[in-house]
């Protein structure tokens, strides 16, 4: 049963002169993954940063579960529950790979100052629950065995996984993964797939994904957006972008050869 | 309790061992907005100020009891912390050091014309109630509390304020508020920290609380290695005992210390403990255990 989980309307970004994102408008359905592919430049990285409010929109709205999100912080929209990784992974390097997961976590604990300070019930419990659902996704992603490692000794691979399960301890709804293959090897985008469809499948998580390797985009996601210069040129399945001439003149053309 | 200590130490010892609690104390404030959370505060002295004279003119015109004079001493300081930390800690780095430092002057300056607090001759026949027993018991305690919170979402959350601030954010921390918290409380134990000196020294003018002051502090929590409490204990007990030993060499002393900071940064850029986890030394220590048991 789908219904509208984000919705963009009319957005558009400016930095300085340029025009980043140019009246971009789509929905993602709950339970949908949702690809988001064009150019460099095109504006995707743009487009995540708006959703989880490190920009305010120059022009349009944005909702998440009918609620408008346009001027709320980011540490209010993680909390409300949209999850995401970055194109250039920020992992707390020097902590542990546990460290991590458990800081994942924070928005949706409560406990304050004093609370922690004494160590009163509530922060025990909340501490408790953390570390339980730190280890089951640690295990899910085969990190389990790492998880006093430091962060930054871990495999590039290691690390985006990583990434993506510090951000599900958020119990999102709502998980944005920019770039994740990217620097993977042919395996380790195997098992990124694999972990993406249990997302979807068990976790019921819905996925807005940007990523160049088309492989993986064509074989997972369920409807797909193309931008370029800024300006969303398609929208439909996997089937309708592969066929789209606009879209195979200004990017598949040449993504293909990369 | 404290007649025992003075059976077995001399009163110099004695003096040196309770001036290391009170900087312990002083230096666990900048190990947590510093250390932890990543916020260059060069201004602690100026809560360590307040913190004494508030405290001392408590105490000497109003009579209250110690404990009382203390604890108002180190609620004004943190007042004070709240109160400037909601500006200024929008700004990050080499900015919030700046102002953190001219915060640390105004106070000074504040205290040298300030009537009750006697001027530039400050204030003197301060009761001189800080006792070894009770520094160390306090620093027993904010010891304590402080592993406690380092093991909890908000102290894991303020390593990560340090680390990566948008992705801070984007785990749902609330990364301002962290960072006037931190302040606040740092800024509290600083007032603390003031208040016990004052009625251990039993005379204080502003001079004692320049921004050098501060500086000491920071050195301490820095050569220990940022974040780390063992780290901070080492710094603070190497760098209370260094000036006494150093005594000989008085005038060279600045010449050692600038020395000594710069072999450190060489030799161990994050400090003498910094990033060295107790799991690490004890995984260690396992295995060259069981090593030798092989080989025996
Ligand atoms: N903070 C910023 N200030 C100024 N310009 C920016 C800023 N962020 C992005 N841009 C510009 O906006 C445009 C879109 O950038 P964006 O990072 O969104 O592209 P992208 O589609 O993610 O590209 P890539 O595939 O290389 O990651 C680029 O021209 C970029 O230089
Ligand atoms: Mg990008």
């Amino acid at each position: 049963m789908a219904e509208e989980l984000l919705k963009l309307d009319q957005i558009s970004q400016e930095f300085g002169g340029l025009r980043a994102l140019d009246q971009v408008s789509f929905v993602v359905q709950t339970q949908d993954i949702f690809g988001i592919i064009g150019p460099n430049g095109a504006g995707k990285s743009t487009l995540f940063n708006l959703i989880t409010g490190i920009y305010t929109p120059t022009q349009g709205n944005i909702y998440f579960k009918g609620e408008n999100i346009n001027h709320l912080p980011p540490y209010k929209i993680a909390a409300l529950g949209i999850g995401r990784t970055f194109q250039n992974i920020r992992l707390f390097s020097t902590m542990s790979v546990l460290d991590n997961v458990l800081i994942g976590g924070h928005g949706i604990t409560k406990s304050g100052f004093f609370q922690c300070l004494f160590s009163l019930p509530k922060a025990r419990k909340e501490e408790k629950q953390l570390r339980e659902t730190a280890k089951e996704l640690l295990n899910m992603v085969d990190l389990y065995d790492k998880k006093m490692d430091y962060a930054k000794n871990l495999s590039y691979g290691e690390q985006r996984r990583l990434e993506i399960v510090r951000a599900l301890a958020l119990h999102p709804s709502l998980l944005l993964l920019d770039e994740p293959a990217a620097g993977m090897n042919p395996k380790e985008k195997e098992d990124l797939m694999q972990i993406i469809r249990h997302l979807k499948q068990e976790m019921n998580i819905t996925i807005l994904l940007v990523e160049h390797d088309m492989n993986l985009v064509m074989n997972i996601c369920e409807r797909i957006a193309v931008l370029n210069y800024g300006e969303k040129i398609a929208e439909g399945s996997a089937e309708e972008i592969r066929n789209n001439q606009e879209v195979i003149d200004s990017y598949l053309g040449t993504a293909h050869r990369i | 309790m404290d007649s025992i200590f003075s059976q077995f130490l001399d009163a110099y010892t004695m003096r040196i061992i309770i001036l290391i609690g009170i900087n312990l104390i002083l230096a666990l404030g900048i190990n947590l907005v510093t250390g932890m959370t990543g916020q260059l505060n060069m201004g602690h002295a100026g809560f360590m100020s307040i913190g004494a004279y508030t405290s001392a003119i408590c105490s000497l015109n109003l009579d209250t009891p110690f404990l009382l004079s203390l604890f108002l001493g180190a609620v004004t300081a943190g007042a004070f912390g709240f109160i400037i930390g909601i500006p200024i800690l929008r700004l990050d780095g080499d900015y919030l050091a700046m102002v953190t430092i001219g915060f640390c002057e105004i106070v000074r300056v504040f205290f040298l014309n300030f009537e009750p607090g006697g001027k530039a001759v400050g204030l003197s026949g301060i009761p001189q109630d800080t006792t070894l027993s009770f520094v160390w018991l306090l620093v027993l305690i904010i010891l304590f509390l402080n592993y406690r919170l380092n093991r909890s979402r908000i102290g894991r959350a303020m390593f990560a304020v340090k680390e990566n601030e948008i992705a801070a954010e984007a785990c749902g921390i609330h990364t301002s508020r962290l960072k006037i918290i931190a302040f606040t409380v740092a800024a509290f134990l600083g007032g603390l920290g003031g208040g016990l000196y004052s009625h251990y020294i039993f005379y204080i003018s502003p001079q004692d609380f320049s921004f050098t002051k501060s500086i000491e502090l920071l050195n301490m929590v820095v050569l220990g290695g940022m974040g780390s409490l063992p780290g901070t204990v080492l710094g603070v007990i190497i760098l209370t005992i260094a000036p006494e030993v150093l005594r000989v060499v008085a005038e060279y002393r600045l010449l050692f210390y600038g020395g000594l900071m710069v072999i450190l940064m060489i030799f161990r850029p994050n400090g003498l403990l910094g990033g060295v986890r107790w799991y690490d030394v004890k995984q260690k220590w396992f295995k060259m255990k069981s090593k030798t048991t092989k080989e025996g």
